[in-house]
């Protein structure tokens, strides 16, 4: 049996006085708070909120006088229109074959430039380059110094060695889009792969070594797995950067051949076709899709920093 | 996150439309007695001769400075409608096309200029070429002005054409065109440059002018879509046959800018394009085929006459609080004067063409355009916007459907027959999708 000793004058004056100056911190707290609550919910919840008010309207800009209500519509030309599902189609094959193969060249050169060798600053540099590049400009690259049919530097190379000239753009334009991302976002890949690999403890590896490992055994069964978190962490990241994908499209494909992904599609029906109530239906709807997404994402990252990678 | 910044991105953009359309108009800019004007136009090579030669009106209005905003036509038409129709005032003038200036007009988003500019006698407003003055009028009021107008013709290297023996027409048929093309194809030359990019005012605009001639159209008196009618089935695959069998590599890449490249370096034998291009080609400075092209009006099958209308107009958009200084702007870029300051400064080949009759009885100008100046204005002259295919049609325009859902409607069918130049599906499967999304906007006119 347990008895408990009755509380003392003093401390309850105390356990109030503390009581008293949490509360009052905490208001304080909450006044220093609210500002920036309030201008974040203005920026963001306030302009979503109005982009599904205006997504039940039926509204194009150059019907000013025919606008009205027309509740769900705008959302059944989401779900039932030709593109909808074949544009996230082509944004999933876009992102995951960009993604799959940043990651491989991006292990590739972080491999290589973990080395130590004679110009190494400059070749990380080098490799680097591609990332800081505006997106609209690498797209520009792509289109016209590298894959145009008749000035570009990849078909002056194949007819070097006796190739045909390919048209790039007419025929393949998916795997121009994804050329250029893999371009683009290599050097991401790239630098948090290297991270990993400087931060693996060089005498365990040198240890290894003595053991009788070989250079693969060691790759297979040492580097790799104390990359895992790092490769995780960057394919989920990649992943959210290349669902914005739309420049590429804007600039070399105008959404012909399969390359129409759910930004191009949302641009086309805001600023082509002008029509602000089909427009905010495809953005509450790529919202969702995206918050879902992100969700998952987010979750596994989460549980990468918190379990350390253990599930 | 790209997609959720800019579905963010565009929620913002409604509550901006919102509170502008609520009142809250940017003000004009003006610093003392200076005012400035913001002109939004299309990135061009006559608006950039008009940015280069603007000095000239500034020193003669020194309370009057132009800000040029230059874009690419398709940014420049989505900023310029996305301006107008939420009444944000950014712009004081305007460039604007044919297709836009009409509907623009009767919503109330324009000046209406067509008393200013008939008590200016100087300026002569009935110097305008009649079928672009008509395009830019709405119930005898005018709302625009032309800056140049095109049509569209064939163009071919004579020097090619000399070689192989073959002697143009000056009305040829699509299938004579086709046989020519095919005779001069060569491994590294086209034997002609189509316009292949996706998008209404790419490939469609010569698509369009291609299905007119071979007696189809996009839509019946009814409005009932007709994308899938044999005539118009039948001219998009004689253009898709063309462009596979004789046309220039990758052309779903190719638009105005990249024929006009491939033409001037002798990569292609024929181009059908906008008449607007032959002043360019015979530059020497930038092309190297100047003197050496030749011109014939735009092929046909069933009509007289196949050619396009065009105009780049300047306008003043009603939300403007500037319309007198606007309206001194529009009326000098688009004067006799300015026309002369043009050849003059810049070279009589770089003169706007297409929008005033008066151009083609500058001396100078007869000279340096002597080989495609006479054509332009005979062609020009004798197009039909009323009726430019066979059968009528409930609008008033060639190469476009003057409704507000022809910008979205030829952008998808552009990009579906796109598909079709590529391999990747056939004409007939493009058009069928085409005529589905073409349906729907004709019923929103019934």
């Amino acid at each position: 049996m347990t008895t408990t000793a009755p509380p003392q004058q003093g401390s309850i004056a105390v356990a109030h006085a503390a009581h008293r100056t949490a509360k009052k911190k905490a208001r304080v707290a909450r006044r220093l708070v609210l500002p920036a609550l309030i201008f974040s919910i203005v920026l963001t919840q306030i302009p979503f909120l109005v982009a599904i008010v205006f997504s039940t309207l039926e509204w194009n800009q150059l019907r000013p006088d025919k606008i009205h209500f027309n509740w769900f519509a705008n959302y059944a030309v989401v779900f039932t229109g030709p593109d909808f599902f074949s544009s996230l189609i082509s944004t999933v094959t876009i992102t995951g074959s960009s993604v799959v193969l940043s990651l491989v060249f991006g292990l590739m050169f972080a491999l290589l430039l973990d080395r130590k060798f004679t110009g190494q600053a400059l070749a990380r540099t080098l490799v680097i380059t591609p990332f800081l590049v505006m997106p609209a400009a690498a797209a520009l690259i792509w289109k016209w110094s590298m894959l145009d049919a008749n000035v570009g530097m990849v078909n002056w190379g194949l007819n070097l060695v006796g190739l045909p000239s390919i048209s790039w753009n007419t025929d393949l334009p998916v795997l121009t889009v994804i050329m250029m991302l893999t371009w683009q976002y290599t050097p991401f890949f790239m630098l948090i792969l290297l991270a990993g690999l400087q931060s693996q403890s060089k005498e365990i590896l040198e240890a290894a070594s003595v053991d009788g490992a070989g250079p693969i055994r060691v790759f297979e069964s040492m580097t790799l797995p104390h990359l895992r978190q790092y490769i995780e962490i960057a394919t989920l990241l990649g992943s959210i950067m290349m669902l914005q994908v739309f420049d590429p499209i804007a600039i070399m494909t105008k959404g012909s051949g399969g390359t129409k992904t759910l930004s191009y599609l949302l641009y086309e029906r805001a600023f082509i076709g002008l029509d602000v109530g089909q427009a905010a239906a495809f953005g509450v709807v790529t919202v969702v899709i995206t918050i879902v997404t992100t969700s998952i994402i987010l979750r596994s990252l989460f549980s990468v920093f918190i379990d350390g990678g253990k599930r | 996150m790209l997609v959720t910044k800019r579905t963010l991105a565009i929620g913002a953009g409604l509550v901006v439309s919102a509170l502008a359309l609520g009142g809250c108009t940017a003000p004009g800019s003006s610093s003392g007695d200076v005012v400035t004007l913001t002109l939004a136009t299309v990135n061009n090579p006559q608006m950039k001769d008009m940015e280069e030669l603007k000095g000239e009106f500034e020193s003669a209005h020194p309370d009057i400075k132009i800000n040029f905003v230059q874009m690419e036509e398709g940014d420049l038409r989505a900023a310029v409608t996305n301006d107008v129709a939420t009444g944000a005032g950014q712009y004081d003038i305007v460039t604007v096309g044919a297709y836009e200036v009409p509907q623009w007009g009767q919503l109330g988003w324009l000046t209406d200029l067509t008393d200013t500019l008939a008590a200016d006698e100087e300026y002569d407003v009935d110097d305008l070429l009649p079928a672009v003055r008509t395009a830019l009028t709405v119930d005898d009021k005018q709302y625009a002005v032309p800056f140049y107008g095109e049509s569209s013709f064939l163009m071919y290297n004579k020097e090619m054409f000399a070689d192989a023996g073959l002697e143009m027409p000056n009305n040829p048929s699509w299938q004579e065109v086709a046989g020519f093309a095919k005779e001069l194809k060569t491994d590294d030359r086209a034997g002609i440059c189509l316009r292949g990019k996706p998008g209404w005012g790419d490939s469609f605009a010569p698509i369009t002018t291609v299905v007119q001639t071979f007696g189809g159209n996009w839509y019946d008196m009814d409005w009932n879509a007709q994308v899938d009618s044999p005539e118009f089935v039948e001219g998009v695959q004689f253009y898709v046959d063309l462009l596979q069998d004789a046309g220039e590599a990758d052309s779903v890449s190719v638009s105005f800018t990249e024929c006009l490249n491939l033409v001037s370096q002798e990569k292609a034998a024929m181009w059908y394009d906008a008449t607007s291009a032959a002043g360019i080609l015979e530059d020497p400075d930038s092309s190297g085929v100047a003197g050496n092209v030749g011109y014939a009006h735009a092929p046909v099958v069933e009509t007289a006459e196949s050619g396009w209308l065009w105009s780049w107009n300047l306008a003043i958009p009603s939300t403007t609080k500037n319309v007198d200084e606007a309206t001194t702007f529009v009326k000098w870029a688009t004067s006799k004067e300015y026309q002369q300051l043009v050849g003059e400064t810049l070279g009589w080949t770089r003169v706007p063409p297409g929008a005033r009759q008066s151009t083609y009885e500058i001396p100078e100008y007869k000279e340096a355009a002597a080989a495609f100046g006479p054509i332009t204005l005979e062609i020009m002259n004798a197009i039909d916007p009323v009726q430019p295919g066979v059968n009528p049609q409930p609008w008033v325009g060639v190469q476009y459907v003057t409704i507000p859902e022809f910008q979205d409607v030829g952008n998808q069918v552009a990009q579906l027959v796109a598909d079709a130049i590529a391999g990747r599906s056939t004409v007939a499967e493009a058009l069928a999708k085409g005529q589905v999304i073409a349906q729907a906007a004709g019923d929103k006119q019934k």
